[in-house]
């Protein structure tokens, strides 16, 4: 298995200098999948072609064509990310069998650069959970202890790393969609600010709030494939006017005099104690790097997981309501049925958490509630960006937990959204501020792992993978497990 | 009875070359179904909308023509509703709420020294296209072309200002001018304007009716739709407030088939399209860009070219015209005589070919024509019947004059000529001439029959007067 871990950049250095073919690797790879495929279950669908292509990346290094700076490196793309002719289904019966035309700009990007997608992973439907466990393929399970639930709603791609079924993962983060699994899995898994890396291709959740990220079992690696996928893209307005980024040739310069805050109300009520702790231990590490350490309190938090499940839900009622299945994906048979009844049919295919949330973000949205629930949720969230951007004039990182609770039993809280969704407490005003934020492996309690959470500004990744960077180097756990 | 009007214009952007949020082709008429279309109009998983910036600034500047304001910001809203034409189930559009505002609110247009307000303006998308096989009715399947989904579509609405179905007309009439002095819109293209009217009589209940598919259907639309209303009050009855269709081949407004729901449109701001700052330098451009509009020009057209108001009205009525009229005066001097030509007999052609472009006349053909008159070679009635001929075969006047042997006599010879031969026939009205001098024209009348009209009546009436003379 050790083997199979390279990190991307040494893969790439290998296969480049010809001592490690891409063909060979990705075919170890593909069997290390068939391996441990039935326990984990990281994957829904894997790319048939990908020994070709790797084969194709192997003849370019032969012939000394450019090969990019992933030449080669299998990557495990969440499977709500548009690949052109390979399927993708957002863990959902309404898209089973959809296999969309074009590719999402990071999938060009990823290709462009050399890299091979291996396949499409898991996820809770359409990206709506923290589990992985609302898929119509079936849970995911965490590789560290098979009887808990790997995070989500990343969780098949944080799994795929922890696995060693990958090199590399892209996931997308709507309310901490990255960073939960990350944490869950004890890989490196981040956020980028909102606009950094386009959203084309992405299926929408909440497109007010979601972003695509990297995800691996280093720093170094995420900040590669940070810089493959960043930078502004004609395809989406949303994106910020940013271009060849490279987030890699800084990350050794180390935290000397950075100013960080650690958040109070995060490791307080509702935390696991063993979390809390972990916590203040990364502290005192980063301290020993040199950074200041102060505690700091955000106010607004406390509306922020309210205004995070209001608007995320006001777009998903509108963002799925297209899944109609008259254009494409499941297709009813609509054979005498009036339009309004074939709908109701069709549309009874999402699963319960999608169907909950379709139903309470259509009620927020209705007339005579806007102003009570999406309006107010809109106040807070310009609220919380002001108390932000007033913190950050002061300190230069935030650090918290990523997760309050250490990975649940598989089942535990499928029953119980409302509990469910609390988990997300620490990650949501990420999204909710369009801020980045990082989940690095801290600790294990147990055999569980633990993340540490560190946010930075608006385009302040670079910094936040310096730290990040530097905390790995004195922090020592592990990222992969043999399962 | 008092009579309350207001309508709801939606005129799509056909001189764009894409579409509102993609690259498709504006210009999805006589394709073959679902081929003018892309992921993004399909609104397949994951795609965006990418706002076509020549779109916003047409519709700011049907908003500066209207008198309106434009905001400091344009935002798009999502109006949700399910119906199988909307690829995405909602309609991205704009809306005027929580201090955001659509492209324009609050105009005021003149026309025929009334006045009419604007409500509001708007950006929006272009749903598809309902099909049905043979009718509504009848169908048993309703099929679906998304060609026209996605299509850049201004909607104007106006306050409920008119009194009269005529007043429509004449506001309908300038507003499909200016947008086509605008250069936005093709208003003769089928579907390129729609209306929605809005009426109610003495403070009755307002009933719409949709499904106006043309301007000049909207006025036969409103009358039927009063005198329908008066007859149900007359009946003792009370008007409803509901929803009707204007059918067109049966000219009568039929209430919709399903009674529609209260719908709440939930609308939100969309959050894939940013919104757009407008700052006055963009305003202040795209003012300089404007291009003359109809008031303009016809105060133009009487000043330089002396025409009347009532003909260059007319000719403003319709760009088409106004650039026919234009393109003639250029080629001769007697604009007047061109533009007569064009309003009083050209147009009536015109009306019923629907539209200039469909004859093969060019202003060449008109100004010819006008010479040839105005240099007594033909007369006005022969100038009539070579009209008739060229507006659809575009000849030049003077070869079909030639052809029909149909020019003028007018050189003195041949006239004196037929002038002896007709004092020859007719000895006893060549007397009462002599003694009365009204009774000439009698004579004038004969040598006229005997041309076929083809004689120079001036010329004709000197000749026999000189004759008469030399008899006394």
């Amino acid at each position: 298995m050790d083997a199979l871990t390279l990190d991307a950049n040494e893969l790439t250095s290998q296969i480049k200098n010809g001592s490690v073919s891409a063909e060979d690797y990705v075919a170890r790879i593909l069997d290390r999948v068939k391996k441990v495929e039935n326990t984990v279950h990281s994957y829904i669908t894997l790319n048939d072609h990908a020994i070709e292509e790797a084969r194709k990346i192997d003849k370019m290094v032969k012939s000394g064509e450019r090969t990019g700076r992933l030449a080669g490196v299998p990557v495990a793309v969440k499977d709500n990310i548009c690949t052109r002719g390979l399927r993708t289904t957002c863990a959902s019966k309404m898209l089973e069998d959809y296999v969309p035309p074009y590719n999402a700009t990071v999938i060009d990007k990823l290709q462009h650069e050399g890299a091979i997608i291996l396949g499409k992973t898991n996820l809770d439907e359409f990206a709506m959970g923290s589990t992985t466990e609302f898929s119509n393929f079936g849970p995911t399970k965490n590789p560290w202890d098979i009887s808990r639930v790997p995070g989500g709603s990343s969780g098949g791609s944080a799994a795929s790393l922890a696995a060693a079924e990958a090199t590399l993962a892209l996931g997308s983060d709507t309310g901490g969609s990255i960073r939960c699994p990350a944490s869950f899995c004890s890989v490196v898994g981040l956020k980028p600010t909102y606009g950094l890396v386009s959203r084309f291709g992405l299926v929408s959740f909440a497109n007010s709030l979601e972003l695509i990220g990297p995800m691996g079992r280093s720093t170094d690696d995420v900040a590669l494939m940070l810089s493959c996928i960043a930078g502004r893209d004609s395809m989406d307005h949303t994106t910020l006017d940013v271009d060849n980024m490279d987030y890699t040739s800084k990350i050794k310069q180390g935290i000397k005099g950075v100013k960080i805050g650690i958040v109070k109300e995060m490791i307080s009520d509702g935390v696991d104690d063993v979390v809390a702790k972990t916590v203040h231990d990364a502290a005192n590490k980063l301290e020993s790097l040199g950074a200041s350490i102060e505690e700091i309190s955000i106010n607004s938090l406390q509306y922020a997981l309210a205004s995070y499940y209001t608007i995320a839900m006001a777009e998903v009622s509108s963002n799925l309501a297209r899944y109609d299945g008259i254009r494409y994906g499941l297709n009813m048979n609509p054979e005498g049925f009036a339009w309004n009844a074939y709908y109701t049919k069709a549309r009874s295919n999402f699963g319960s958490e999608v169907k909950r949330r379709i139903m309470i973000g259509t009620y927020v949205l209705s007339s005579g509630y806007y102003g009570k629930y999406y309006l107010k949720a809109q106040q807070v969230r310009t609220l919380m960006r002001q108390e932000l951007a007033g913190i950050f004039k002061k300190l230069d990182l935030l650090i918290a937990p990523t997760m309050p609770v250490v990975p649940f039993k598989i089942g535990e809280k499928i029953d119980e959204p409302l509990k469910m969704y609390m988990a997300d407490i620490d990650t949501v005003i990420a999204n909710l501020t369009g801020v980045p934020a990082i989940s690095v492996p801290c600790a294990f309690k147990d055999h569980l792992p633990i993340g540490l959470q560190i946010l930075g500004n608006h385009l302040s990744e670079e910094l936040l993978l310096r730290a990040a960077y530097a905390f790995e180097q004195v922090n020592d756990v592990k990222k992969v497990v043999d399962v | 009875m008092s009579v309350k009007i207001g309508l709801e214009i939606h005129c799509q952007l056909t001189s764009l070359k894409t579409k509102l949020f993609c690259s498709c082709s504006a210009d999805y008429r006589g394709k073959d179904p679902n081929t003018n279309v892309c992921p993004i109009c399909m609104g397949l998983p994951g795609t965006l909308p990418l706002l076509n910036k020549k779109a916003l600034e047409y519709a700011t500047m049907i908003s500066l023509v209207l008198n309106s304001k434009t905001p400091s910001t344009a935002a798009f809203y999502r109006k949700n509703y399910f119906y199988p034409d909307l690829p995405k189930n909602f309609q991205i559009t704009q809306y005027n709420a929580h201090e955001i505002t659509s492209i324009g609110f609050d105009g005021v247009v003149e026309y025929d020294s009334k006045k009419v307000r604007i409500r509001r303006i708007q950006l929006e998308e272009d749903p598809g296209r309902l099909v049905y096989e043979g009718s509504m009715e009848t169908s048993l399947y309703t099929l679906v072309d998304y060609n026209r989904a996605g299509v850049a579509l201004v909607e104007i609405v106006t306050e409920p200002d008119f009194e009269d179905p005529k007043d429509v007309r004449l506001f309908l009439n300038k507003l499909a001018s200016i947008l086509e002095h605008l250069g936005v819109c093709d208003t003769r293209l089928e579907g390129s304007v729609r209306c929605d009217v809005n009426v109610s009589l003495a403070g009755g209940r307002k009933v719409e009716i949709k499904n106006i598919g043309s301007f000049s259907e909207a006025e036969k639309a409103i009358m039927f739709e009063i005198s329908r209303q008066k007859s149900v009050g007359m009946k003792g009855m009370e008007v409803r407030s509901e929803t009707r269709h204007w059918d067109d081949t049966r000219r009568v407004t039929i209430q919709s088939r399903v009674k529609e729901e209260e719908q709440d449109y939930r609308y939100f701001p969309e959050p894939d399209i940013p919104a757009v700052n407008f700052d006055n330098e963009l305003i202040q451009t795209l003012k300089k860009r404007m291009p003359e509009l109809p008031d303009a020009r016809k105060s133009r057209f009487v000043e330089r070219f002396g025409l009347s108001e009532q003909v260059a009205q007319v000719l403003i009525n319709d760009k088409y015209l106004a650039d026919f009229f234009e393109e003639g005066a250029k080629l001769y001097e007697n604009a007047r005589e061109v533009a007569n030509w064009i309003v009083t007999d050209l147009k009536g052609y015109t009306d019923e070919f629907d539209g200039i472009r469909s004859l093969r006349i060019k202003p060449v053909h008109i100004v010819e024509l006008a010479k040839l008159v105005d240099q007594s070679i033909i007369s006005r009635t022969t100038a009539k019947q070579i009209l008739q001929e060229i507006v659809k075969s575009g000849e030049m006047p003077s070869q079909v004059a030639k052809r029909l042997n149909a020019t003028q006599i007018s050189d003195e010879k041949s006239l004196t000529g037929i002038i002896d031969d007709v004092f020859e026939s007719e000895k006893s009205a060549v007397k009462d001439a002599l003694q009365n001098e009204n009774t000439v024209n009698f004579l004038l009348g004969k040598v006229m029959q005997s041309t076929k009209g083809r004689a120079d009546p001036k010329l004709a009436l000197e000749l026999i007067r000189k004759k008469l003379a030399s008899i006394t």
